[in-house]
């Protein structure tokens, strides 16, 4: 070992040809400058107490932590429920429903913003379509969505999981396809068929897929900025914001990033151990 | 990599003449025979549904694409006189919103294409440094990368605006390329070694040198070949995230003639009476692409992007 041990130390050539680092310093140049030291630097923006104070006596602020919850709470469950349940109807081998699926996924296919500026202007009371329908359907006095706070609301909901429920589908049907067949086959032959081989075969399967998925779509969810800014625009009257699109109001339309920063801190408790979740059931195995 | 592995089993057994019955059961834990013909009505009556829901939003855009300016803002099912005028009037650029289209539309495509290429040489040669030369300090790199990939971008958009400004590149198309990589790499990164692991043994490397290459040359040689496949779907996952980031694009490059599309796109709503005709015509040319890349790579895309979040 003693002789061996200067040898090992050398520098050569041939030795930095074969070192790790210079594969992953490209990453950790942009990871130091665009990931870390931006975090940073927002924590530091955000380290003035009195906005902290500010926004907990601020009705705009705590109306956008009820509706982050509420969004986050009733969209990503009902989202991925209906993901669960659609997963198996787009299992079952048919020509007819491969061609449904293929078109379910448009959704996922359309950009952002002009899928939800969609939803806005169907929306409208005026000109939307949606309106148009419900009174020819023989509803007399059809919401007025964008001027309600709740049926805006609820509307950003239906938008966010049209956009995204294709997308969970597709990773929930992955899963289900990749169950052993056999598995099906041992139970039916054991008398297990509908509800039951689903409560005690399929969704045992899934559970591990279906809970990383949830705790994803939580984490995204919560920083959701366009389906709110642009199917409601945090209207009327600042009713329906949430942290992401509050935040950015008051640092970028109102000028205050000190207040815009605190806002997204305030998502922290939330944040930091969902983070930790996800590094570590992603992470397993590798 | 679990759509990998059910993809070649299903098709074992569609051959097999067994597909049916087994992935009915599977679909809808019930057995081919006891589906009766109410059963069969209400899957159609489900499929009616869905594609109602599907396709409003989406019949919204093309039916307002097709609408003269004059029945544009009239409540309707269908324009009364459908008419291409509006897209004639994006693709020549006729009017003060469009008067930058292509140009815009460039811009988005440019800053999506260079993401991509770095995202790819970045998420390439990081996981093979750290999942194939297994550095000590490799699993921090990994769950920082990890952490990045979960950070929702619109909580770190404000300083990160502030940092490109010290920076001194806002308004530059490299802001939001720098940006985009950053955020798209981790993901690459990730599935990148998750494949490695799976479709690449460690014994080829090792017998590669034995026979006197080194890091760099497996890297080329061995390690970027036997990456195709994801290769694709990470690539279309970084071209996409690009070419739809609003939030970034508003904030780093503003909303003049060098905006991307997403935000080239709001500026039509920024008057009392926005011209939501010609809005939605430019909407269709701007989902062009995305909807091309889907549907063309659909495969190979739920095969990479799902191989993430389905290992259970």
């Amino acid at each position: 070992m003693t002789i061996a041990t200067p040898d090992l130390r050398r520098w050569s050539w041939s030795r930095l040809a074969d070192a790790p680092f210079p594969f992953v310093v490209p990453y950790i140049v942009i990871f130091l400058a665009l990931v870390l030291y931006p975090v940073a630097y927002g924590i530091y923006l955000g380290h003035d107490p009195g906005n902290y104070v500010a926004l907990f006596g601020n009705p705009t602020y705590l109306r956008s932590v009820l509706n982050t919850v509420l969004f986050v709470g009733l969209g990503v469950n009902i989202k991925m429920i209906i993901a669960l349940l659609l997963s198996g109807f787009f299992a079952v081998s048919r020509w007819w429903i491969k061609v449904v699926l293929a078109i379910f996924l448009l959704p996922w296919a359309v950009p952002d913003v002009p899928g939800f500026l969609s939803f806005h202007f169907m929306l409208s009371s005026q000109w939307g379509v949606i309106n148009l329908i419900l009174s020819k359907l023989g509803v007399a006095h059809p919401p007025v969505w964008l001027v309600s706070p709740g049926w805006g609301f609820a509307a950003a909901v239906v938008a966010y999981i049209w956009k995204w429920l294709p997308f969970w589908t597709l990773i929930l049907l992955a899963a289900r396809t990749a169950i052993p067949r056999d598995v099906y086959e041992a139970s039916a032959t054991d008398g297990a068929t509908g509800v039951r081989q689903f409560l005690f075969i399929t969704f045992p399967m899934l559970r591990n897929v279906y809970l990383t998925s949830v705790l994803l779509s939580t984490i995204w969810t919560l920083g959701n900025y366009n389906t709110i800014f642009f199917v409601t625009g945090g209207g009327p009257i600042d009713s329906t914001q949430v942290f992401a699109t509050l935040g950015i109001k008051y640092a970028f339309e109102v000028g205050d990033v000190g207040l815009g920063v605190a806002v997204a801190l305030t998502a922290l408790p939330a944040l930091v151990p969902l983070i930790v979740i996800l590094v570590r059931r992603l992470g397993r195995g590798q | 990599m679990t759509i990998q592995q059910a993809g070649p089993g299903r098709s074992v057994a569609a051959t097999t003449g067994r597909a049916g019955a087994a992935v009915a059961t599977s679909g809808t834990q019930r057995g081919a025979g006891s589906r009766t013909w109410y059963q069969q009505g209400l899957m159609i009556l489900l499929a009616a549904v869905i594609l109602i829901w599907t396709l409003l939003p989406i019949y919204n855009m093309i039916m307002l694409a097709v609408s003269p300016p004059d029945e544009t803002l009239q409540q309707h099912f269908f324009p009364g006189h459908p008419t291409l005028i509006n897209f004639v009037t994006v693709v020549t650029q006729n009017g003060t919103y469009v008067a930058d289209f292509w140009h815009q539309m460039i811009n988005s495509a440019v800053i999506a294409v260079v993401t991509t290429v770095l995202v790819l040489l970045i998420g390439t040669m990081s996981s093979y440094g750290i999942s194939r030369l297994r550095p000590r300090w490799g699993g921090w790199v990994s769950n920082a990368a990890l952490a990045t990939y979960v950070i929702p971008l619109s909580f770190v958009s404000i300083p990160l605006y502030k940092v490109m400004a010290t920076y001194g590149l806002l308004n530059t198309q490299l802001s939001l390329i720098l940006a985009m990589t950053a955020f798209a790499s981790p993901y690459a990164m990730w599935v990148f070694s998750q494949h490695s692991q799976s479709a690449l043994s460690f014994e080829l490397d090792e017998s590669a040198r034995i026979d006197g290459a080194n890091a760099w040359q497996i890297y080329l040689r061995i390690f970027l070949p036997l990456m195709t496949p994801v290769l694709v779907a990470i690539g279309v996952y970084a071209f996409l995230l690009a070419w739809n980031e609003y939030l970034l694009a508003f904030l780093l490059l503003g909303s003049g003639p060098n905006s991307t599309m997403p935000v080239a796109l709001t500026n039509f709503l920024s008057t009392d009476s926005p011209p939501w005709n010609s809005f939605m015509a430019a909407s269709l040319f701007y989902a062009l692409p995305p909807a091309i890349l889907y549907y063309v790579f659909r495969n190979k895309i739920t095969g990479g992007l799902t191989a993430g979040s389905v290992k259970g």
